[in-house]
């Protein structure tokens, strides 16, 4: 096992730093790998240069194996969880953070890859270099990187994943030669390279059009505290004194980061010696940029789409320095890793499975629309059996999210779950639920929580059609409508939005309302009820959710061509009379011919926008108009017969 | 056997011999499709694709069409976002790997019109196998309802409905008219056969003048989902193509269904030929 990689200068690094020297040494003869939580896979080694202790770092990493590195002048802070002999996974934390920023997310790393994570030079456990000033350039936090990555995975390359300034840091490690053949993948999220950066501002600057200036503004302005950070002094005095102190409640109420282990109790000293990465390097860098600033690994970035430092227009360009890029986007705001874990882990484990597999054949992203948003998301719908909640499936599967076909018909559900999967979706299941069923439900829900995972988006759609004058409609048709069409959008929020709120990690809710909820008429009472009403719980369950990161859109499909026409009740008609009709709206409704398809594609851009309502079709998108410009003119509609 | 069909002006001789012609013609058409489908190669275009099947037909003695061969590459053969017919005419698309395609092709040889569609890809896509593979419920459902003489108009529904069942969008709808299927016949032979819009003049006639007649006694030779096609199976020969689409990708068969006004089930209607690419293919994969 032991490569006896060279232990001499390597590819001229500066500093004159020292080298960790014990570095994989004497790992044959270790504990089989896996002998259970803080087994010591590596064991004590060269002479004062890294020392291993156990479960010694912070609250947010039980049972991490600990160790130091020297390196440069200082020690660095290194925790490892999991299996050495699997694949390692190095996290490496931002500003003004330390490794503990990732705990949750490399809890959940763990049980399938070797994870590794460090303190920066100067933040954490890990000691700052003397003088601070020049102490924190990049070519120096390389030379920490390829130290830790030489003590921790000394003879296969590792998988990098970084936030804010450690993905900035990843940058330069990831484009410099001297790594070459040391990282297998990168993941960044939150910070770009200033290399990069320094192309997109004098790209913008050189031929300013109006959008580029507005960007470049835009970005200058979301800069605000780049600028605070190069002034003198100033900045550790407020981090080591009222800044540091309530720092955690900016990040909570802000940010909405939840509380636990984190920020650590070093945080004044992280953030006070952190500003020198700031100073040794932004100007530097973004005045001159490297112009062979080329990843030469695989490249994932992970883009919050709130982000509040950082415009999501700095990677446009980003194909033409990462030629496999795989770019994924999360509603979320800056610290993702303590607000969005599961959402990472997710797809950090599938990019690194991807680069390990090595099989070019399989696309790590689905072809569709929105792909980059959905990848892997798990999106329950219900009445996926036909018409638009079976669209919704498959436009869902098209984005590679892994889809739960919720219907009545057994068959059809398991049909739509086969087609899903043949179209993109990693994994589809149908499960036959009546969605009026309480009981049912609930069952559904351990279920899915116990075999797939939470929720991210839930798609109430299932729905049945009822027309006929309200004196004819007994209660029991009232109770069939009600039960399906309100009851089962109340069930599915109630038993599986609580689920993902409790998850607290954000997600999605689409009610498939119609355009009946603001058009009356008098063919509908029943139906048009039932649909007011799922609109205005959508409304009040949006803005209840909205503090938790949680969506909530409403639907309102006017005409579309699907089979509700032919399985709705008439009532007030014998048989075969009914049955007429049925056939006959069928035949209108097919002449109408709008797909459920492009209702599907609405309801992926709702989710994607988080738009409240969304009327889909024209004859929808006119009566929303009407309803709030000309109520009368609606009330005058609603009083004709469609002739049937 | 019964005579086919008493309004077809030429056809109502022999009627084993005119079958023939009929079956011939079609094979002749099939081997075609089968033909150029294994030249396509990537960056072939689908007008290149019409004119490999437009000349393969001409060296076979074919002069008369009832339309000019169609090709479909990609998401053309759902026909996404046709709205207009001349869209149906072949394009400079590209083949690419993976790609679905569709060959349509109604050459006229001796005055036997077949009328065919042969779907294929270009390499693997289980999507479009999938949809290759459902086709064969509509094979079977359109004889036992045409043999049942239920109207067309109903088995047009009854089709939309399955193929809706089966998760898939029915873009025969995109024809013109709508037309799952249409009447063929035999065709008097000339010297100059015209086209007009990729439909041959002969043929057009043909088609005129049965609508004519339809139009009186109450048939039409169009089977629609409209109220013009509410009517049980009119004896005759029926090109019958029901066209799925699914997300991009359609598929299709087109092939002669033998209509007779004989009072048995069996003999009252069936597929003309059950030797077909399609047919073939099914019953490997039931072997398998």
């Amino acid at each position: 096992m032991n490569t006896g990689r060279g232990q001499g200068p390597r590819r001229g690094r500066g500093g004159g730093r020292l080298r960790a020297t014990g570095r994989g040494k004497g790992r044959g003869p270790g504990p089989s790998p896996g002998a259970g939580p803080g087994a010591r896979s590596v064991p004590g080694t060269g002479p004062g240069t890294e020392s291993e202790t156990e479960g010694g770092s912070g609250p947010g990493l039980a049972g991490a194996r600990e160790r130091r590195v020297r390196t440069g002048g200082v020690e660095l802070c290194v925790a490892e969880l999991g299996d050495p002999a699997l694949p390692t996974v190095m996290l490496v934390h931002g500003y003004p953070d330390s490794k503990e920023v990732w705990s949750e997310v490399a809890r959940g790393l763990a049980a399938r890859f070797h994870v590794v994570l460090y303190d920066v030079r100067g933040c954490g456990l890990s000691t700052a270099p003397r003088p601070l000033r020049g102490g924190f350039t990049l070519e120096k936090l390389t030379d920490d990187f390829l130290a830790v990555a030489d003590a921790v995975s000394p003879d296969r390359p590792v998988h990098l994943v970084g936030h804010d300034w450690g993905s900035v840091q990843s940058w330069e490690f990831a484009t410099v030669r001297r790594t070459e053949g040391r990282i297998a993948s990168f993941t960044s999220m939150s910070g770009p390279s200033l290399d990069h950066f320094g192309h997109w501002i004098k790209k913008r600057m050189t031929r300013p059009t109006p959008r580029r200036t507005a960007q470049l503004l835009g970005q200058g302005a979301k800069s605000w505290y780049v600028y605070l950070l190069h002034t003198p002094v100033l900045p550790e005095l407020a981090w080591r004194g009222p800044l540091g102190r309530s720092w955690p409640g900016i990040l909570r109420r802000i940010e909405k980061v939840p509380d636990g282990g984190y920020p650590t109790a070093s945080l004044p000293g992280d953030a006070a010696h952190g500003a020198w990465l700031y100073r040794d390097n932004i100007r530097a860098r973004l005045r001159r940029p490297r112009a062979d600033a080329y990843a030469h690994c695989p490249v994932q970035l992970i883009t919050p789409t709130g982000d509040a430092f950082l415009s999501q227009r700095l990677y446009d360009d980003l194909e033409q320095w990462a030629p496999q890029l795989v770019r994924r986007t999360l509603p979320a705001k800056h610290w993702v890793p303590r607000t969005r874990p599961d959402q990472l882990v997710s797809w950090i484990t599938e990019f690194v499975n991807a680069k390990e597999e090595g099989d070019p054949a399989k696309e790590v992203m689905a072809a569709g629309p929105h792909a980059d948003r959905f990848g892997g998301q798990l999106v329950l719908v219900t009445g996926a059996a036909s018409g638009i909640g079976r669209a919704t499936a498959f436009a869902f599967a098209e984005a590679g999210a892994r889809i739960i076909a919720v219907d009545r018909d057994a068959e059809g559900a398991a049909r739509t779950a086969d087609m899903a999967r043949l179209i993109g979706a990693p994994q589809a299941w149908g499960e036959a639920v009546d969605v009026a069923d309480e009981a049912a439900m609930e069952k559904l829900a351990d279920k899915v929580d116990a075999a797939y995972g939470t929720v991210d988006v839930l798609v109430n759609n299932a729905g049945i059609g009822l027309s006929g004058s309200f004196l004819q409609t007994s209660s029991e048709d009232w109770r069939k409508v009600l039960d399906v069409n309100l009851w089962g959008v109340i069930h599915g929020c109630r038993i599986f939005g609580r689920r993902m709120a409790e998850r607290g990690q954000g997600g999605h809710i689409v009610n498939t309302a119609s355009a009946a909820a603001f058009q009356p008429s008098r063919v509908l009472p029943a139906y048009s009820t039932s649909k007011a009403a799922v609109l205005m719980l959508s409304e009040c369950l949006r803005a209840e959710l909205a503090g938790q990161g949680i969506g909530v859109s409403a639907i309102c499909p006017g005409l579309v061509n699907t089979n509700i026409t032919a399985t709705s009740r008439f009532t007030g008609v014998p048989a075969d009379e009914e049955k007429r009709r049925q056939a006959k709206a069928a035949r209108m409704y097919g002449m109408r011919n709008y797909p459920p398809e492009k209702v599907a594609d609405a309801v992926l851009r709702a989710v994607v926008r988080n738009q409240a309502v969304v009327p889909v079709t024209p004859e929808a998108r006119g009566a929303r108009l009407m309803s709030r410009f000309a109520p009368r003119a609606l009330r005058a509609l609603a009083r004709i017969e469609p002739p049937l | 056997m019964a005579s086919v069909t008493p309004a077809t002006p030429a056809g109502t001789g022999d009627l084993a011999a005119g079958l023939r012609g009929f079956k011939e013609v079609q094979r002749l058409a099939y081997a075609c499709a089968e033909a150029v489908a294994g030249q396509l190669r990537p960056g072939i275009t689908e007008r290149a694709a019409a004119r490999m099947q437009r000349e393969w037909l001409r060296e076979r003695g074919v002069r008369d069409w009832f339309h000019l061969p169609f090709a479909w590459f990609g998401d053309r053969t759902a026909f996404v976002n046709f709205r207009v017919p001349l869209q149906f005419f072949p394009t400079n698309r590209a083949l690419e790997p993976g790609m679905p395609f569709i060959l349509d092709m109604a050459p006229v040889h001796k005055g036997y019109t077949a009328d065919i569609g042969y779907s294929g890809c270009l390499g693997l896509n289980p999507v479009h196998d999938r949809l290759l593979a459902d086709l064969e419920a509509h094979r079977e459902l359109i004889l036992r309802e045409v043999r049942e003489r239920h109207s067309l108009r109903e088995i047009y529904e009854n089709v939309e409905r399955l193929m809706v069942r089966q998760g898939y969008a029915n873009r025969h709808r995109a024809y013109p008219f709508g037309v799952i299927a249409h009447k063929v016949d035999r065709v008097r032979e000339r010297r100059w056969s015209p086209t007009l819009f990729g439909f041959g003049t002969q043929s057009l006639k043909g088609l005129a003048s049965d609508a004519l007649h339809g139009h009186r006694d109450g048939w039409s030779p169009l089977w629609s989902p409209y109220t013009f096609s509410d009517h049980p199976p009119q004896p005759g020969l029926w090109a019958v193509e029901p066209h799925l689409g699914f997300r991009g990708t359609g598929a299709k068969f087109e092939e002669i269904l033998v209509v007779t006004d004989s009072k048995d089930p069996q003999e009252s209607a069936f597929w003309l030929d059950d030797d077909l690419p399609h047919v073939r293919r099914w019953q490997e994969e039931k072997a398998a």
